[in-house]
């Protein structure tokens, strides 16, 4: 752990308490709010921050000039708008740890903010694309076939299945870990309650199961929640962290990486094997050293296709590395996965990433509500896109000294 | 709810254009680099392999295989929803090009829909173009 360079860390977290908003929310206040809070978090001031980052979701007023600092009342010199889909806050906070590092910014802001749930977008199963209607080819070939965005991740699942082996029961031991974890996070369980959840209480694998199938093979407790929420993560140079509330929580390591469906493709293989590589190479760890994996989890082959592909086992083994409750909080085995409860338990309000950098970095603090004795490395894979077909994959290595 | 249309593609949309309009023939196209000799699909105006412009279209036997596939039980499209559960699939041509279509079957024979089962290619004909779909062969 020699080269770990301590350029940039994690010095403020906020996560939006509420999962179904009223008419007085929207996701511009959702933002400010989350960016206000996490600095308060932080014991810096929106003065401090001279880089801002967002996925740029609420389009600019004029040709292509982003309106969130002017919201805000920021005075940026960077203001990104990276857009990568669930991956969005990984790619981010790549760009962020660069940009300190370079001596280009001190308090880099990320902020999401979403009412995907009041808006009633029945995102996994609508059968439409982001870009239906315009003329792309992409959307041209695919767009005919009336499929979901839930069948898109079933094509690698029953690929998975089919070349390794992998079953429906280990797939669904992500969904059981997940609802455990769930269950000891007060605001999952209030989600779970305000979305009208059947159950709020731990799951079993053959409940998962016995659940409907909404994609061959997909149950639906293999599929994350449509919330609304919201999240902001303040990261700052090592001079601004050390005067900061909280400890520090090093940006150890950051990759980013797309991937797109080509002719005789393995589709086993996400965009995640280039970002993980990446970031563990910079950080200068190894997976085996990780405590908490944090994993973009849309659905249960989502999270299994990218520990095989961050390294946490060989390619083809995730289905037996995830057996016997090994993802639990308490487990011997590390990793421990998705704490807070994940998309399947806490909160999807469409972009998930910025809540895997904060609830990977309240694990740092030792603040999680299934904290894991003595953690002191965790990583946060965000996914973006459709993991059948085109997507993004941002992967970030986080530590304390 | 019953006038919302099938989404179909744009032939206004510059690549896939000639793809399209070739199906009204019944016939299934891909794309092969002259300079290369990779094959290129979806169509598009150059090589990704090796930069050339130089492209020449192929028409393909419609014999495959299922790569992958997913039987689609939920969507809240209408005209999807009456057809439901049907196998949307992956479908690797011999020629070397994978194309995303459906594997049609009666919908009480939908489970019969395998990674590895060969497909033959046949036509599901709408007003501009006639879309490529495949039947177990």
């Amino acid at each position: 752990m020699s080269s770990q360079q301590r350029d940039a860390a994690i010095v403020g977290i906020y996560e939006y308490p509420l999962r179904t908003v009223g008419p007085e929310a929207s996701s511009l206040r959702i933002k400010a709010e989350c960016a206000i809070r996490a600095l308060e978090d932080a014991g810096l001031t929106l003065k401090d921050v001279d880089a801002l980052y967002e996925a740029g979701e609420e389009g600019a007023v004029h040709a292509g000039i982003p309106s969130l600092p002017e919201y805000l009342g920021l005075h940026v010199g960077i203001a990104d708008t990276t857009m990568a889909g669930g991956a969005s806050y990984e790619f981010q906070a790549a760009h962020a740890k660069r940009a300190i590092a370079s001596g280009k910014a001190n308090v880099a802001l990320l902020t999401y903010g979403s009412t995907l749930r009041r808006g009633g977008t029945a995102l996994g199963s609508s059968g439409r694309s982001y870009a239906a209607g315009y003329p792309h080819p992409v959307v041209n070939m695919e767009e005919p076939w009336g499929l979901t965005l839930v069948g898109d991740y079933a094509m690698v699942a029953n690929r998975h299945m089919h070349q390794y082996g992998t079953t429906s029961a280990q797939l669904a031991e992500i969904s059981v870990a997940a609802r455990l974890h769930g269950t000891r996070n007060p605001q999952a369980v209030q989600a779970m309650t305000d979305l009208q959840f059947k159950g709020t209480g731990e799951i079993t694998i053959e409940e998962v199961l016995n659940s409907r199938v909404i994609a061959d093979p997909l149950h639906m407790l293999e599929c994350c929640m449509i919330s609304d929420g919201g999240g902001a993560v303040v990261i700052a140079s090592p001079e601004v962290a050390r005067g900061c509330k909280e400890k520090p929580v090093w940006v150890l390591g950051g990759g980013e990486a797309i991937k797109y469906p080509e002719n005789a493709d393995d589709i086993t293989f996400s965009a995640a094997a280039r970002s993980g590589p990446m970031a563990f190479g910079e950080a200068g760890v190894s997976p085996g050293e990780v405590d908490v994996a944090m994993l973009y989890d849309s659905f249960t082959i989502t999270v299994l296709t990218v520990l095989e592909d961050l390294g946490f086992c060989r390619k083809g083994e995730g289905g037996q590395f995830v057996q016997g409750g090994r993802l639990r909080f308490d487990a011997e085995a590390k990793p421990a996965l998705n704490t807070d409860g994940g998309g399947l338990s806490s909160n999807h309000p469409g972009m998930r990433g910025i809540f895997l950098l904060i609830e990977a970095t309240r694990q740092m603090r030792g603040q999680s509500t299934s904290q894991v004795a003595g953690a002191r490395l965790a990583v946060a894979s965000g996914m973006g896109g459709r993991l059948g077909s085109r997507h993004a994959a941002g992967t970030i290595v986080l530590g304390i000294d | 709810m019953a006038d919302i249309p099938r989404p179909l593609p744009n032939l206004h949309e510059l690549d896939t254009q000639p793809f399209w309009q070739a199906t009204k023939q019944h016939e299934l196209r891909y794309q092969v680099c002259n300079d290369c000799q990779g094959v290129v699909f979806y169509p598009r105006r150059h090589c990704p392999h090796c930069m050339s412009f130089d492209l020449r279209w192929e028409q393909s036997k419609g014999e495959g295989a299922v790569y992958t596939y997913t039987i689609i039980r939920q969507i809240g499209h209408p005209v999807f929803r009456a057809r439901q559960p049907y196998a949307v699939a992956l479908i690797d041509l011999d020629e070397g090009f994978r194309l995303m279509s459906h594997v049609i079957v009666a919908k009480e024979d939908v489970d019969t829909v395998k990674i590895g089962q060969r497909v033959r290619l046949d036509w599901e004909d709408y007003d501009e173009v006639s879309l490529p779909v495949f039947r177990p062969a």
